[in-house]
């Protein structure tokens, strides 16, 4: 967490009704109550984000929670009734027209639910339009536009128009297109969320080893939890416009901060998110000891060798020094989703 | 069936209603008599409103005495013209006269008109561009026929008006549409007057348009794009909105300036449909060929006018078929590009003629019947002893058909008229003219609320307080019994397209064929066959007007969710319980559409039938065409748009309960 922050936003509300700017001035920080008894619809409410550089942040919430919006108050798409958004520690709401178009031409790229290629362009013109609009010289703007291409796994099909791609390919080129002007921060809504479950998780994939590469800044957006828990180096729930929780997927699954979030993380494989920090019996005894296992290593990645030993393991922190022990009593509870209360 | 609905208290209104007004209508004239009120069948003289001659005074000084400062409206008008007739005349010389040089008989001739063979090529490279070859030979047979029947000259001549007022019309109705789509005050200005264009009939504005631009071809030109242009506007703003929100985001967050925006994202991915409007203005000018011929268009409409005049069938309807011929090719043509997928990416090594294969094989044809041309006349004008001709033919199958059927045709119409035609015209023009306003705004306030009922009775007595009552009356009789023929049969059709695929296929291609059909080519045969009249009349505009009864009602039948059909059949529905239990309510807001829309084409094709002789609003507009008397034109100009508005606000209405009440608004 000692990453530099990228992208700040403070108290950022986004009402829809009549006058809701002024209303809000009124009422700094209206309940439920009162925006239900003037009409008001609070989209985002009081919504707090920090996002640090090189991070995936992912917003999760249910279809209506309000977590498009706000990523569409992120990239100044909409206009947010009020609260801060800082971007490099520059306000973005106090910028003009013109600043917030060389922002986006620069610094930010964007991935669609719906892909959102224009159906005009083939492949090709449609990941060098960014750069199009921004007048760089076409033999310039098509080599780069090959290389993202490339990268994205689509090369010869660079004159293909977007009818003729299948769903996944189609998002390969919003990918593509959004990444072709190498940007700051990068937000994805839901850009999964249209396509078969297996080439979600193909789609994922792909994404996880792209971050590999090129280490950007990003906001994703998704209404799946196992999504968000695979993606994720933290994740804010969203409910009804507001942040449940922010948390790292092992926080959120370990301490929920409601009833809510501990509905979504009752189905996940918590094998797989859960570290040996989390379900060891704090401080060592004397043994004797099967091995020494790190405290960052996931469950489920060693839980054949826990359970095989026929004495615990110890843990080690990241300097070395053992914090704990763990069994194989531990693993199966945390495989089979027992509690360790029950 | 159930009879306690038809004596619901909503079903008593309408009850009483009419029964009063039918009391009224058949006793008013015993009612002037015994209380000697002649106030109560004619509308007081006293009390009319001079709209006429304020209006027509209002021209006079717009034309000699106003002025915006910089220039006067005259030179305003000057202006208009020489933008439109420059490039017409260049148009006219490409594809008809010939480019030349002096005035008059001094004339020479410089270069000689696109030659027969190079136009035919040009619409057969255009056919396979926009779609394939099958097209290609379509339009390639459309052009020949013109050429082989000896109308190819008239049709050059129409074409060179399509050519201008098309684009104009097109781009003209862009500008409007992006305005209407950016600026929310522009559409809100825009949305009532678009309405009153597309409702006044187009006669009204053609007589300002005379006494504005003079007879010519100018003035033809700016009436067809006054004509075919609102609803390009319309296409054009519905295209941008219904852009995806997502590809107007993917182009903010891309950086786009606002006019990147609007020519990089918003045009390009809305140009299908955009396509879909400039085939609506493609057709409309067609449709207007006649029409305009009225104040200085020649070509085909000119001889198709002309034939009418002269009762000459044979020339008539040859020109007539031509225009069809010209429509039929242009429709396809357009249509294919709105659904036409971008083409495939050549390689960019290929030369430019590779690259541009049919622009350069027109180029190439082009120069070399220019060049052959100037040796064998053939191949510049369609040598004049290949031409066929079916005048005769059409003359005496006509003469053979009104010889034989001559009984039958004549009894025919006469039950028509005595058991149909006259009842209804002699309820509608007895109604009293006071008690028509509030039977109107009535009626209105009933079914749209007390401001539609307002608004009718204050157009209602505008009509009557112009002194049009008893032609307005005759309007709405025509128009009704019409509006219920077609009604009538275009319903079953439709019901039956839309329930089976082979039906569908025919009753489509039957439908499409109608709606090409300029609205005076029904005049021809319909004349010949009845004479003048009433009943003529009443044909003429059923068949123009059931086109859009039979779409809406298969439309209606075909967007109902199976699942509805479904939950019908195994509730155990037979097919008649079916159609009338279930497919038929789902369908009403639909049917409801098809019967404004019916009503709309019925009232404007009224206006033209007055050309056989019906005594309505129509021929009140045509005589004040030819007058001149702009006045006039434009008062039963409105009143028509009035009769038109207050009959669309009311059916709509009603199909907006329908669709209310369904659970689909």
């Amino acid at each position: 967490m000692e990453r530099p922050l990228k992208m700040v936003c403070r108290n950022v509300w986004k009402l829809y009704g009549p006058d809701p700017a002024a209303f809000l001035r009124a009422n700094p920080a209206p309940t439920n109550e009162q925006l239900r008894e003037v009409g008001m619809i609070g989209a985002v409410r009081a919504a707090n984000v920090q996002i640090g550089e090189g991070e995936i942040f992912v917003i999760m919430g249910l279809s209506g929670s309000g977590k498009s919006t706000l990523v569409r108050c992120l990239s100044r798409l909409i206009e947010p009734t009020g609260g801060e958004i800082l971007f490099d520690g520059e306000d973005l709401l106090a910028m003009s027209e013109q600043e917030l178009i060389q922002l986006r031409r620069k610094k930010i790229g964007m991935v669609f639910q719906n892909f959102a290629l224009l159906p005009h362009l083939t492949v090709l013109q449609n990941v060098a339009f960014p750069l199009d609009v921004q007048g760089v010289p076409r033999a310039t703007r098509e080599a780069r536009a090959h290389e993202m291409i490339e990268t994205v796994g689509l090369k010869g099909r660079e004159n293909y128009f977007p009818r003729q791609l299948s769903g996944g390919q189609q998002q390969r080129v919003g990918i593509a297109r959004s990444l072709v002007v190498e940007p700051e921060i990068w937000f994805l809504d839901e850009p999964f969320s249209a396509l078969d479950p297996l080439i979600r998780r193909e789609m994922q994939d792909e994404f996880l080893r792209l971050q590999g590469l090129l280490k950007k800044t990003i906001v994703f957006i998704t209404h799946d939890f196992d999504e968000a828990i695979r993606l994720a180096d933290r994740i804010a729930v969203m409910k009804d416009g507001r942040i449940v929780q922010t948390a790292t997927p092992e926080e959120l699954v370990m301490n929920p901060a409601t009833d809510y979030v501990a509905e979504f993380t009752h189905h996940i494989p918590r094998g797989k998110v859960l570290s040996l920090r989390s379900i060891m019996s704090p401080g060592t005894g004397d043994g004797p000891y099967a091995g020494d296992l790190k405290s960052t290593d996931r469950v489920a990645d060693v839980a054949d060798r826990i359970e095989a030993a026929d004495h615990p393991h110890r843990v080690l922190d990241d300097s070395g020094t053992p914090i704990g022990t763990v069994d194989g009593r531990a693993v199966i509870d945390v495989l089979i989703g027992r509690r360790a209360s029950e | 069936m159930n009879w306690r609905r038809l004596i619901s208290p909503h079903a008593l209104f309408w009850w009483g209603l009419l029964a009063v007004t039918w009391i009224l209508s058949t006793t008013s004239f015993q009612l002037y008599k015994a209380l000697d009120a002649r106030w109560i069948i004619r509308f007081p003289k006293a009390w009319e409103m001079p709209m006429e001659s304020w209006i027509s005074d209002a021209m006079r000084w717009l034309l000699e005495d106003a002025t915006f400062g910089l220039f006067t409206f005259r030179e305003f008008t000057r202006f208009i013209s020489a933008i439109i007739e420059v490039p017409y005349d260049v148009a006219r010389a490409a594809l008809a006269d010939g480019f030349v040089q002096g005035q008059g008989s001094n004339a020479v001739e410089i270069a000689p008109p696109l030659s027969w063979i190079a136009i035919i090529v040009i619409m057969i490279v255009l056919g396979r561009v926009a779609k394939d070859w099958t097209l290609a030979l379509l339009v390639g047979a459309c052009f020949l026929y013109l050429a082989m029947f000896g109308q190819w000259d008239s049709a050059m001549v129409t074409l060179a008006s399509v050519v201008i007022a098309v684009p104009i019309g097109v781009i003209g109705g862009l500008a409007l549409g992006i305005l209407s789509f950016r600026i929310p005050w522009v559409e809100r200005a825009l949305r009532p007057i678009l309405d009153l264009m597309q409702t006044v009939p187009v006669f009204a504005y053609l007589v300002p348009i005379l006494f504005l631009f003079g007879f010519g071809p100018v003035a033809a030109l700016v009436a067809t794009i006054i004509y075919a242009m609102p609803p390009m506007v319309r296409v054009s703003t519905v295209a941008l909105q219904t852009v995806p929100a997502e590809v107007v985001e993917a182009g903010k967050m891309a950086g786009c300036t606002r006019r990147q925006m609007m020519w990089k994202v918003l045009v390009p991915s809305a140009a299908p449909t955009l396509m879909v409007g400039v085939n609506q203005v493609i057709m409309l000018t067609l449709n207007m060929v006649i029409i305009a011929s009225m104040i200085g268009a020649g070509g085909l409409g000119f001889d198709v006018l002309s034939a009418l005049r002269r009762l000459d069938i044979g020339g008539g309807i040859e020109a007539g078929l031509a225009i069809v011929v010209m429509a039929i090719a242009l429709d396809r043509v357009s249509q294919a590009f709105s659904t036409r997928l971008p083409d495939e990416v050549m390689g960019r090594d290929l030369s430019y003629v590779q690259r541009h294969p049919w622009f350069t094989t027109v180029f190439v044809v082009v120069v070399l019947t220019y060049i052959a041309g100037l040796f064998a006349p053939a191949v510049q004008d369609y040598p004049e002893a290949a031409t066929l001709t079916t005048s005769a033919f059409w003359e005496d199958a006509m003469r053979y058909v009104n010889v034989t059927f001559f009984d039958t045709f004549e009894a025919i119409k006469d039950v028509f008229l005595s058991y149909l035609l006259l009842p209804v015209k002699r309820f509608f023009t007895g109604i009293p003219w006071a008690w028509g306003i509030i039977a109107a705004g009535l009626a209105a306030a009933k079914v749209g609320g007390w401001r539609l009922g307002v608004m009718a009775a204050l157009m209602t007595t505008f009509i009557a307080a112009t002194g049009l009552w008893t032609k307005a009356m005759i309007t709405i009789y025509l128009c009704g019994v019409s509006v219920f023929i077609a009604y009538a049969i275009g319903v079953p059709l439709g019901i039956w397209a839309g329930q089976n695929a082979r039906a569908n296929r025919w009753v489509g291609a039957f439908i499409d064929t109608l709606q090409t059909l300029p609205s005076f080519v029904y005049l021809i045969p319909v004349v010949m066959l009845f004479r003048v009249g009433d009943f003529s009349a009443m044909i003429a505009v059923v068949l123009y007007a059931l086109a859009p009864a039979v779409r809406y009602a298969a439309h209606g039948i075909r967007a109902i969710e199976p699942q509805m059909i479904e939950a019908g059949l195994v509730s155990g529905c037979t097919r008649r319980q079916l159609l009338w239990r279930v497919k038929l309510p789902l369908a009403a807001p639909s049917l409801l559409l098809g019967l404004n829309q019916t009503i709309m084409l019925a009232l404007s094709m009224l206006v033209i039938t007055a050309l056989v002789g019906t005594r309505d609003l129509g021929q009140e507009v045509y005589i004040a065409l030819t007058k001149a008397n702009t006045g006039q034109g434009i008062v039963a100009g409105l009143s028509v748009a009035f009769i038109a508005i207050i009959a669309d606000r009311i059916v709509s209405a009603m199909a907006r309960h329908s669709k209310e009440r369904l659970g689909l608004a």
